[in-house]
Protein backbone atom coordinates (compact mmCIF):
# COMPACT_ATOMS: atom_id res chain seq x y z
CA UNK A 1 0.00 0.00 0.00
CA UNK A 2 1.38 3.34 -0.61
CA UNK A 3 1.56 5.88 2.12
CA UNK A 4 2.40 9.29 2.59
CA UNK A 5 3.47 11.60 5.55
CA UNK A 6 0.94 14.54 4.93
CA UNK A 7 0.11 16.08 7.93
CA UNK A 8 1.46 15.08 11.84
CA UNK A 9 -1.68 12.74 12.01
CA UNK A 10 -0.17 10.40 9.55
CA UNK A 11 1.02 9.40 12.48
CA UNK A 12 0.33 7.85 15.83
CA UNK A 13 2.06 7.62 19.01
CA UNK A 14 3.73 4.22 17.69
CA UNK A 15 4.79 5.07 14.33
CA UNK A 16 5.84 8.62 15.67
CA UNK A 17 8.18 7.06 18.35
CA UNK A 18 9.14 4.46 15.57
CA UNK A 19 10.76 7.84 13.82
CA UNK A 20 12.52 9.26 16.60
CA UNK A 21 13.88 6.43 17.90
CA UNK A 22 15.25 5.29 14.33
CA UNK A 23 16.23 8.89 13.70
CA UNK A 24 18.40 8.09 17.12
CA UNK A 25 20.86 5.61 15.18
CA UNK A 26 20.24 8.24 11.98
CA UNK A 27 22.01 10.82 14.57
CA UNK A 28 24.74 8.44 15.22
CA UNK A 29 25.95 8.42 11.15
CA UNK A 30 26.62 11.69 11.19
CA UNK A 31 29.04 11.09 13.58
CA UNK A 32 31.20 8.86 11.84
CA UNK A 33 33.64 9.51 9.10
CA UNK A 34 31.72 7.77 5.97
CA UNK A 35 28.15 9.11 6.45
CA UNK A 36 26.64 7.26 4.15
CA UNK A 37 24.40 3.77 3.86
CA UNK A 38 23.41 1.98 1.12
CA UNK A 39 20.08 1.60 1.84
CA UNK A 40 18.09 3.66 -0.47
CA UNK A 41 20.69 2.81 -3.48
CA UNK A 42 18.50 2.51 -6.74
CA UNK A 43 15.43 4.64 -5.51
CA UNK A 44 14.50 8.37 -6.70
CA UNK A 45 13.90 11.31 -4.28
CA UNK A 46 12.22 14.18 -6.29
CA UNK A 47 12.39 17.56 -4.21
CA UNK A 48 9.48 19.72 -5.65
CA UNK A 49 9.85 23.36 -4.06
CA UNK A 50 7.26 25.53 -4.81
CA UNK A 51 8.00 28.11 -2.41
CA UNK A 52 11.86 29.44 -1.28
CA UNK A 53 13.50 27.28 1.14
CA UNK A 54 17.10 26.47 2.07
CA UNK A 55 17.12 24.35 5.17
CA UNK A 56 14.16 22.38 3.84
CA UNK A 57 15.48 21.35 1.01
CA UNK A 58 19.06 20.91 1.61
CA UNK A 59 18.03 19.04 4.89
CA UNK A 60 15.93 16.53 2.98
CA UNK A 61 18.97 16.41 0.02
CA UNK A 62 21.49 15.62 2.21
CA UNK A 63 19.36 12.97 4.45
CA UNK A 64 18.61 11.42 0.96
CA UNK A 65 22.15 11.21 -0.07
CA UNK A 66 23.02 10.20 3.26
CA UNK A 67 20.92 7.37 2.28
CA UNK A 68 22.68 6.94 -0.95
CA UNK A 69 19.26 7.51 -3.27
CA UNK A 70 19.47 9.49 -6.13
CA UNK A 71 18.02 13.22 -5.61
CA UNK A 72 16.38 15.22 -8.08
CA UNK A 73 16.03 18.87 -7.34
CA UNK A 74 13.16 21.00 -8.94
CA UNK A 75 12.40 24.26 -7.72
CA UNK A 76 9.91 26.53 -9.73
CA UNK A 77 11.83 29.16 -10.20
CA UNK A 78 13.55 27.99 -13.56
CA UNK A 79 11.43 25.15 -14.44
CA UNK A 80 8.00 24.96 -16.42
CA UNK A 81 6.49 25.84 -13.24
CA UNK A 82 7.07 29.18 -14.53
CA UNK A 83 5.83 29.02 -18.18
CA UNK A 84 2.53 27.83 -16.63
CA UNK A 85 2.56 23.46 -15.86
CA UNK A 86 0.10 22.62 -13.53
CA UNK A 87 0.87 20.89 -10.56
CA UNK A 88 -0.72 17.78 -11.63
CA UNK A 89 1.37 17.76 -14.94
CA UNK A 90 4.37 18.53 -12.97
CA UNK A 91 3.77 15.47 -10.80
CA UNK A 92 2.75 13.09 -14.04
CA UNK A 93 6.25 14.10 -15.44
CA UNK A 94 7.98 13.13 -12.32
CA UNK A 95 5.92 10.07 -12.05
CA UNK A 96 7.50 9.29 -15.45
CA UNK A 97 10.56 9.89 -14.34
CA UNK A 98 10.22 7.14 -12.01
CA UNK A 99 10.01 9.25 -8.73
CA UNK A 100 9.79 6.93 -5.85
CA UNK A 101 9.14 9.46 -3.21
CA UNK A 102 8.26 13.40 -4.05
CA UNK A 103 9.17 16.26 -1.13
CA UNK A 104 6.96 18.87 -1.84
CA UNK A 105 6.47 22.02 -0.36
CA UNK A 106 4.04 24.78 -1.94
CA UNK A 107 2.45 27.45 -0.93
CA UNK A 108 -1.19 26.30 -1.62
CA UNK A 109 -2.16 24.70 1.50
CA UNK A 110 -3.17 21.31 0.64
CA UNK A 111 -1.06 20.67 -2.48
CA UNK A 112 0.82 17.66 -1.45
CA UNK A 113 -2.79 16.42 -0.71
CA UNK A 114 -3.51 16.87 -4.21
CA UNK A 115 -0.05 15.34 -5.55
CA UNK A 116 -0.72 11.97 -3.45
CA UNK A 117 -3.90 11.24 -5.49
CA UNK A 118 -1.73 11.97 -8.67
CA UNK A 119 2.05 9.97 -8.14
CA UNK A 120 2.28 6.23 -7.44
CA UNK A 121 4.97 7.03 -5.02
CA UNK A 122 4.97 8.12 -1.78
CA UNK A 123 4.62 11.94 -1.12
CA UNK A 124 6.47 13.75 2.14
CA UNK A 125 4.81 17.15 3.05
CA UNK A 126 7.39 19.87 3.44
CA UNK A 127 5.81 22.36 4.08
CA UNK A 128 1.89 23.20 2.55
CA UNK A 129 1.31 26.97 2.64
CA UNK A 130 0.05 27.46 6.17
CA UNK A 131 -1.53 23.96 6.87
CA UNK A 132 1.54 21.71 7.81
CA UNK A 133 5.03 20.81 7.97
CA UNK A 134 5.22 17.46 9.65
CA UNK A 135 8.93 16.70 9.14
CA UNK A 136 9.36 20.17 10.71
CA UNK A 137 7.15 19.06 13.99
CA UNK A 138 9.01 15.62 14.38
CA UNK A 139 12.54 17.23 14.07
CA UNK A 140 10.75 19.56 17.26
CA UNK A 141 10.09 16.58 18.96
CA UNK A 142 13.06 14.89 18.30
CA UNK A 143 15.10 17.79 19.83
CA UNK A 144 13.00 17.73 22.82
CA UNK A 145 13.87 14.44 23.59
CA UNK A 146 17.31 14.84 23.32
CA UNK A 147 17.46 17.71 25.07
CA UNK A 148 15.03 16.66 28.04
CA UNK A 149 14.88 12.83 27.92
CA UNK A 150 10.89 12.71 27.31
CA UNK A 151 8.45 14.42 25.58
CA UNK A 152 5.37 12.73 27.21
CA UNK A 153 3.94 15.70 30.15
CA UNK A 154 6.38 18.40 28.77
CA UNK A 155 4.77 21.60 28.57
CA UNK A 156 5.65 23.51 25.07
CA UNK A 157 4.45 26.96 24.83
CA UNK A 158 4.17 28.16 21.11
CA UNK A 159 4.74 31.65 20.49
CA UNK A 160 4.49 33.96 17.85
CA UNK A 161 2.33 34.18 14.37
CA UNK A 162 0.35 31.07 15.14
CA UNK A 163 -2.45 32.05 11.94
CA UNK A 164 0.07 31.42 9.28
CA UNK A 165 1.99 28.96 11.47
CA UNK A 166 2.10 25.52 9.69
CA UNK A 167 5.04 24.48 11.90
CA UNK A 168 2.92 25.95 14.99
CA UNK A 169 0.18 22.90 13.55
CA UNK A 170 1.91 20.52 13.29
CA UNK A 171 3.59 20.63 16.58
CA UNK A 172 0.59 20.96 18.48
CA UNK A 173 -0.96 18.06 16.52
CA UNK A 174 2.65 16.03 17.06
CA UNK A 175 2.68 16.92 20.58
CA UNK A 176 -0.47 16.14 21.63
CA UNK A 177 -0.42 12.65 20.01
CA UNK A 178 3.18 12.02 21.91
CA UNK A 179 1.51 13.10 24.94
CA UNK A 180 3.06 16.82 25.52
CA UNK A 181 1.09 19.74 26.92
CA UNK A 182 1.35 22.47 23.88
CA UNK A 183 -0.18 25.99 24.81
CA UNK A 184 -0.19 28.89 22.08
CA UNK A 185 0.55 31.87 22.62
CA UNK A 186 -0.12 35.03 20.43
CA UNK A 187 -1.82 38.35 20.05
CA UNK A 188 -5.91 37.84 19.35
CA UNK A 189 -5.48 38.75 15.67
CA UNK A 190 -2.55 36.06 14.47
CA UNK A 191 -4.48 32.93 16.30
CA UNK A 192 -6.67 31.55 13.66
CA UNK A 193 -10.09 30.85 13.23
CA UNK A 194 -11.08 27.47 15.18
CA UNK A 195 -8.18 27.33 17.52
CA UNK A 196 -10.83 26.08 20.65
CA UNK A 197 -10.22 22.97 18.20
CA UNK A 198 -6.91 22.31 18.19
CA UNK A 199 -5.07 19.80 21.13
CA UNK A 200 -4.18 22.89 22.70
CA UNK A 201 -4.20 25.71 25.77
CA UNK A 202 -4.40 29.33 24.13
CA UNK A 203 -3.32 32.33 26.10
CA UNK A 204 -2.25 35.87 25.20
CA UNK A 205 -0.25 36.39 27.86
CA UNK A 206 3.28 34.91 27.66
CA UNK A 207 4.62 36.12 30.86
CA UNK A 208 1.76 33.85 32.31
CA UNK A 209 2.97 30.63 30.47
CA UNK A 210 6.88 31.16 30.43
CA UNK A 211 7.51 30.53 34.00
CA UNK A 212 5.36 26.89 33.55
CA UNK A 213 7.11 26.01 30.31
CA UNK A 214 9.95 22.79 29.79
CA UNK A 215 10.04 24.41 25.98
CA UNK A 216 9.44 28.10 24.59
CA UNK A 217 9.24 27.72 20.75
CA UNK A 218 9.58 30.95 19.17
CA UNK A 219 8.19 31.65 15.47
CA UNK A 220 8.61 33.91 12.84
CA UNK A 221 6.13 37.02 12.34
CA UNK A 222 5.69 35.81 8.70
CA UNK A 223 5.49 39.23 6.56
CA UNK A 224 5.36 37.73 3.18
CA UNK A 225 2.32 36.19 4.51
CA UNK A 226 0.34 38.91 5.96
CA UNK A 227 -2.12 40.69 3.76
CA UNK A 228 -3.04 43.02 6.99
CA UNK A 229 -1.58 45.15 9.81
CA UNK A 230 -2.20 42.20 12.72
CA UNK A 231 -0.43 44.49 15.05
CA UNK A 232 0.42 47.75 15.33
CA UNK A 233 4.36 47.83 14.94
CA UNK A 234 7.56 45.15 15.06
CA UNK A 235 8.57 47.38 18.30
CA UNK A 236 5.12 47.02 19.82
CA UNK A 237 5.42 43.18 19.19
CA UNK A 238 8.91 42.65 19.91
CA UNK A 239 7.68 43.76 23.16
CA UNK A 240 4.66 42.30 24.23
CA UNK A 241 5.68 39.06 22.49
CA UNK A 242 9.48 38.71 22.08
CA UNK A 243 11.64 36.44 23.72
CA UNK A 244 14.41 38.57 25.30
CA UNK A 245 16.56 37.83 28.45
CA UNK A 246 14.73 39.06 31.12
CA UNK A 247 11.67 36.56 30.03
CA UNK A 248 14.10 33.32 29.77
CA UNK A 249 14.68 34.44 33.27
CA UNK A 250 11.76 33.24 34.13
CA UNK A 251 11.90 29.80 32.36
CA UNK A 252 12.28 27.10 34.65
CA UNK A 253 16.18 26.32 35.18
CA UNK A 254 15.73 23.61 32.67
CA UNK A 255 13.69 24.90 30.13
CA UNK A 256 14.75 25.08 26.43
CA UNK A 257 14.42 27.86 23.35
CA UNK A 258 12.76 26.31 20.33
CA UNK A 259 13.18 28.35 16.40
CA UNK A 260 12.35 26.47 13.66
CA UNK A 261 14.30 29.08 11.76
CA UNK A 262 14.32 31.71 9.74
CA UNK A 263 15.21 33.78 12.87
CA UNK A 264 14.32 37.73 13.02
CA UNK A 265 16.67 38.26 15.93
CA UNK A 266 15.80 41.13 17.87
CA UNK A 267 12.09 40.91 16.52
CA UNK A 268 10.63 37.09 18.16
CA UNK A 269 14.09 36.10 19.78
CA UNK A 270 16.85 38.46 21.62
CA UNK A 271 19.99 37.76 20.12
CA UNK A 272 21.70 36.63 23.40
CA UNK A 273 18.69 34.02 23.70
CA UNK A 274 19.36 32.42 20.37
CA UNK A 275 23.15 32.19 21.26
CA UNK A 276 22.82 30.96 24.74
CA UNK A 277 23.02 27.50 25.96
CA UNK A 278 19.64 27.41 26.47
CA UNK A 279 18.87 27.22 22.53
CA UNK A 280 18.36 24.67 20.75
CA UNK A 281 18.36 26.06 17.12
CA UNK A 282 21.46 24.99 15.42
CA UNK A 283 20.73 21.36 16.68
CA UNK A 284 17.67 21.50 15.05
CA UNK A 285 18.87 21.88 11.96
CA UNK A 286 21.40 18.97 12.60
CA UNK A 287 18.51 16.97 13.99
CA UNK A 288 16.36 17.88 11.12
CA UNK A 289 18.62 15.91 8.73
CA UNK A 290 18.70 12.61 11.34
CA UNK A 291 14.57 12.62 11.07
CA UNK A 292 13.93 12.87 7.70
CA UNK A 293 16.52 10.27 6.87
CA UNK A 294 14.25 7.97 9.41
CA UNK A 295 11.25 9.47 7.13
CA UNK A 296 12.55 8.58 4.30
CA UNK A 297 14.11 5.03 5.48
CA UNK A 298 10.90 3.99 6.79
CA UNK A 299 8.62 5.07 4.08
CA UNK A 300 10.79 3.70 1.39
CA UNK A 301 13.18 1.45 2.81
CA UNK A 302 10.93 -1.87 2.42
CA UNK A 303 8.52 -3.40 0.73
CA UNK A 304 5.74 -1.16 1.92
CA UNK A 305 6.20 1.99 4.19
CA UNK A 306 6.07 1.42 7.85
CA UNK A 307 4.63 4.40 8.50
CA UNK A 308 2.15 7.36 6.94
CA UNK A 309 -1.41 6.98 6.15
CA UNK A 310 -2.86 6.39 2.16
CA UNK A 311 -3.82 9.30 0.55
CA UNK A 312 -7.67 10.42 1.32
CA UNK A 313 -9.72 9.83 -1.43
CA UNK A 314 -7.62 8.06 -3.68
CA UNK A 315 -8.11 4.56 -4.04
CA UNK A 316 -5.03 2.14 -4.71
CA UNK A 317 -4.13 2.19 -8.11
CA UNK A 318 -6.07 4.73 -9.26
CA UNK A 319 -4.02 6.04 -12.08
CA UNK A 320 -5.08 10.26 -12.63
CA UNK B 1 23.26 -18.50 -4.06
CA UNK B 2 20.15 -21.15 -4.02
CA UNK B 3 17.32 -20.86 -6.49
CA UNK B 4 15.03 -19.36 -4.08
CA UNK B 5 15.63 -15.80 -3.71
CA UNK B 6 14.18 -15.63 0.18
CA UNK B 7 15.49 -18.09 2.15
CA UNK B 8 12.49 -20.07 3.96
CA UNK B 9 13.64 -18.58 7.53
CA UNK B 10 15.77 -15.62 7.56
CA UNK B 11 19.16 -16.13 9.60
CA UNK B 12 18.19 -13.54 11.85
CA UNK B 13 14.76 -14.72 12.64
CA UNK B 14 15.99 -17.57 13.86
CA UNK B 15 16.93 -16.49 16.94
CA UNK B 16 13.61 -14.52 18.05
CA UNK B 17 10.67 -16.95 17.47
CA UNK B 18 10.41 -19.49 19.98
CA UNK B 19 9.60 -22.80 18.53
CA UNK B 20 6.44 -24.20 19.20
CA UNK B 21 7.83 -27.64 20.01
CA UNK B 22 11.35 -27.63 20.15
CA UNK B 23 14.64 -29.90 21.15
CA UNK B 24 17.17 -28.63 23.24
CA UNK B 25 20.33 -29.56 22.24
CA UNK B 26 22.47 -27.51 24.78
CA UNK B 27 21.95 -26.90 28.07
CA UNK B 28 22.75 -23.74 30.26
CA UNK B 29 26.51 -25.84 30.78
CA UNK B 30 26.56 -26.39 27.06
CA UNK B 31 26.55 -23.11 26.57
CA UNK B 32 29.41 -21.74 29.36
CA UNK B 33 31.59 -24.58 27.80
CA UNK B 34 31.47 -23.77 24.39
CA UNK B 35 31.73 -19.69 25.21
CA UNK B 36 34.68 -20.50 27.32
CA UNK B 37 36.53 -22.41 24.89
CA UNK B 38 35.67 -19.64 22.23
CA UNK B 39 37.14 -16.80 24.56
CA UNK B 40 40.07 -19.01 24.84
CA UNK B 41 40.52 -19.73 21.38
CA UNK B 42 40.24 -15.96 20.34
CA UNK B 43 42.96 -14.96 23.03
CA UNK B 44 45.41 -17.91 21.49
CA UNK B 45 44.79 -17.53 17.56
CA UNK B 46 45.26 -13.68 18.46
CA UNK B 47 48.47 -14.04 20.46
CA UNK B 48 47.28 -12.62 23.64
CA UNK B 49 44.27 -9.95 22.18
CA UNK B 50 46.29 -7.08 21.60
CA UNK B 51 44.15 -4.62 19.50
CA UNK B 52 40.92 -6.78 19.75
CA UNK B 53 37.76 -5.33 19.53
CA UNK B 54 34.34 -7.80 19.97
CA UNK B 55 31.33 -6.02 17.89
CA UNK B 56 28.57 -8.26 18.49
CA UNK B 57 25.52 -7.97 15.89
CA UNK B 58 22.44 -7.15 17.96
CA UNK B 59 20.41 -8.57 19.89
CA UNK B 60 21.53 -11.84 20.98
CA UNK B 61 25.41 -11.49 19.30
CA UNK B 62 25.95 -8.49 21.66
CA UNK B 63 25.08 -10.25 24.52
CA UNK B 64 27.68 -12.85 23.48
CA UNK B 65 30.49 -10.86 23.20
CA UNK B 66 29.65 -9.46 26.51
CA UNK B 67 30.14 -12.67 27.52
CA UNK B 68 33.53 -13.50 25.67
CA UNK B 69 34.77 -10.00 27.02
CA UNK B 70 34.28 -10.78 30.70
CA UNK B 71 35.34 -14.24 29.96
CA UNK B 72 38.59 -13.19 28.62
CA UNK B 73 39.00 -10.73 31.78
CA UNK B 74 39.07 -13.66 33.80
CA UNK B 75 41.49 -15.00 32.04
CA UNK B 76 44.10 -12.40 31.13
CA UNK B 77 42.90 -9.77 33.03
CA UNK B 78 42.70 -8.12 29.37
CA UNK B 79 39.87 -5.09 29.33
CA UNK B 80 38.53 -5.82 25.31
CA UNK B 81 36.75 -3.60 23.82
CA UNK B 82 32.79 -4.54 23.21
CA UNK B 83 30.72 -2.96 20.39
CA UNK B 84 26.89 -3.86 18.62
CA UNK B 85 27.24 -3.44 15.03
CA UNK B 86 23.92 -3.22 13.59
CA UNK B 87 23.26 -4.38 10.13
CA UNK B 88 19.73 -3.63 9.28
CA UNK B 89 20.92 -1.13 6.77
CA UNK B 90 22.76 -3.21 5.13
CA UNK B 91 20.67 -6.19 4.57
CA UNK B 92 20.00 -7.84 1.55
CA UNK B 93 16.25 -8.38 1.55
CA UNK B 94 15.47 -5.04 3.07
CA UNK B 95 12.57 -4.43 -0.28
CA UNK B 96 11.46 -7.85 0.58
CA UNK B 97 9.80 -6.74 3.87
CA UNK B 98 8.55 -3.60 5.92
CA UNK B 99 11.35 -1.84 7.18
CA UNK B 100 12.45 -2.37 10.79
CA UNK B 101 13.32 -0.67 13.55
CA UNK B 102 17.34 0.13 14.09
CA UNK B 103 19.43 -1.54 16.59
CA UNK B 104 22.38 0.41 18.10
CA UNK B 105 25.67 0.76 16.14
CA UNK B 106 28.47 1.85 18.66
CA UNK B 107 32.02 0.82 18.49
CA UNK B 108 34.22 1.85 20.91
CA UNK B 109 37.45 2.98 19.83
CA UNK B 110 36.93 2.59 15.96
CA UNK B 111 38.20 0.03 14.32
CA UNK B 112 41.27 0.96 12.19
CA UNK B 113 43.86 -0.79 12.57
CA UNK B 114 41.83 -3.41 14.70
CA UNK B 115 41.61 -6.74 15.35
CA UNK B 116 37.79 -6.99 15.23
CA UNK B 117 35.59 -10.25 15.99
CA UNK B 118 32.47 -10.10 14.61
CA UNK B 119 30.15 -12.51 17.54
CA UNK B 120 26.65 -13.54 16.68
CA UNK B 121 24.20 -16.09 17.95
CA UNK B 122 23.94 -18.20 14.55
CA UNK B 123 25.55 -18.78 11.67
CA UNK B 124 23.27 -19.98 8.78
CA UNK B 125 22.94 -18.57 5.00
CA UNK B 126 26.05 -16.25 5.97
CA UNK B 127 23.78 -13.46 4.40
CA UNK B 128 24.19 -11.40 8.06
CA UNK B 129 27.77 -11.29 8.21
CA UNK B 130 28.27 -10.86 4.45
CA UNK B 131 25.86 -7.17 5.73
CA UNK B 132 28.05 -6.95 8.78
CA UNK B 133 31.20 -6.74 6.65
CA UNK B 134 29.78 -4.20 4.27
CA UNK B 135 28.58 -1.99 7.62
CA UNK B 136 32.03 -2.71 9.11
CA UNK B 137 34.08 -1.46 5.98
CA UNK B 138 32.11 1.66 6.30
CA UNK B 139 33.30 1.82 10.05
CA UNK B 140 36.50 1.87 9.01
CA UNK B 141 39.63 -0.49 8.05
CA UNK B 142 40.08 -2.87 10.39
CA UNK B 143 43.70 -5.12 10.31
CA UNK B 144 41.86 -8.22 9.95
CA UNK B 145 38.14 -9.63 10.50
CA UNK B 146 37.52 -13.06 11.97
CA UNK B 147 33.52 -14.75 13.23
CA UNK B 148 32.80 -16.35 16.66
CA UNK B 149 29.48 -17.62 16.58
CA UNK B 150 27.82 -19.77 19.01
CA UNK B 151 26.12 -22.22 16.58
CA UNK B 152 26.88 -23.12 12.93
CA UNK B 153 23.55 -24.83 11.55
CA UNK B 154 24.91 -24.71 8.12
CA UNK B 155 22.92 -24.17 4.89
CA UNK B 156 25.97 -21.23 3.79
CA UNK B 157 24.55 -19.48 0.62
CA UNK B 158 28.00 -17.09 0.45
CA UNK B 159 31.39 -18.32 0.34
CA UNK B 160 32.11 -17.61 4.49
CA UNK B 161 32.65 -19.62 7.45
CA UNK B 162 33.93 -18.99 10.74
CA UNK B 163 36.75 -19.05 12.98
CA UNK B 164 35.49 -19.80 16.23
CA UNK B 165 32.40 -22.36 16.45
CA UNK B 166 30.58 -23.08 19.64
CA UNK B 167 28.61 -25.97 17.98
CA UNK B 168 28.22 -27.26 14.96
CA UNK B 169 24.55 -28.41 14.35
CA UNK B 170 23.53 -30.34 11.47
CA UNK B 171 19.56 -29.06 10.55
CA UNK B 172 17.36 -28.91 7.91
CA UNK B 173 16.95 -26.08 5.79
CA UNK B 174 13.06 -25.37 7.50
CA UNK B 175 14.44 -26.06 11.28
CA UNK B 176 14.15 -23.29 13.52
CA UNK B 177 17.25 -22.67 15.75
CA UNK B 178 16.73 -20.62 18.93
CA UNK B 179 19.86 -19.31 21.00
CA UNK B 180 18.34 -18.21 24.68
CA UNK B 181 20.36 -16.40 26.91
CA UNK B 182 19.87 -15.69 30.43
CA UNK B 183 20.24 -11.77 30.43
CA UNK B 184 17.29 -11.56 27.41
CA UNK B 185 15.46 -14.91 27.91
CA UNK B 186 15.59 -16.09 31.30
CA UNK B 187 17.37 -19.15 31.33
CA UNK B 188 20.44 -20.26 28.52
CA UNK B 189 19.46 -22.92 25.71
CA UNK B 190 20.15 -24.04 22.11
CA UNK B 191 16.66 -25.43 20.67
CA UNK B 192 15.45 -26.80 17.95
CA UNK B 193 12.52 -27.10 16.15
CA UNK B 194 10.56 -27.86 13.25
CA UNK B 195 8.72 -25.10 11.58
CA UNK B 196 5.16 -25.21 11.78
Amino acid sequence: MKRHLLSATDLDRESATLVLDTAEEMARLGERSIKKLPTLRGRTVVNLFYEDSTRTRTSFELAAKRLSADVINFSAKGSSVSKGESLKDTALTLEAMGADAVVCRHSGSGAPHRLAQWVKGSVVNAGDGTHEHPTQALLDAFTMRRRLGRIEGLRVTIVGDILHSRVARSNVLLLDILGAHPTVVAPPTLLPVGIEAWPTEVSYDIDAVLPKSDVVMMLRVQNERMTASYFPNVREYSRRYGLDARRVAALPDDAIVMHPGPMNRGVEIAAEVADSARSTIVEQVANGVSVRMAVLYLLLGGSEPAIGSPAAGSTEGERP
Amino acid sequence: MSASVTPPTSPRATSAPEPPDGRSVLDPADVGRALTRIAHEILERTKGGDDLVLLGIPTRGVTIANRLAARIRAVEGLEVPVGSLDITMYRDDLRLRLPRALETTDVPGGVDHKLVVLVDDVLFTGRTVRAALDALSDLGRPRAVQLAVLVDRGHRELPIRADYVGKNLPTSRTQLVSVRLAEIDGSDAVVVGEAS
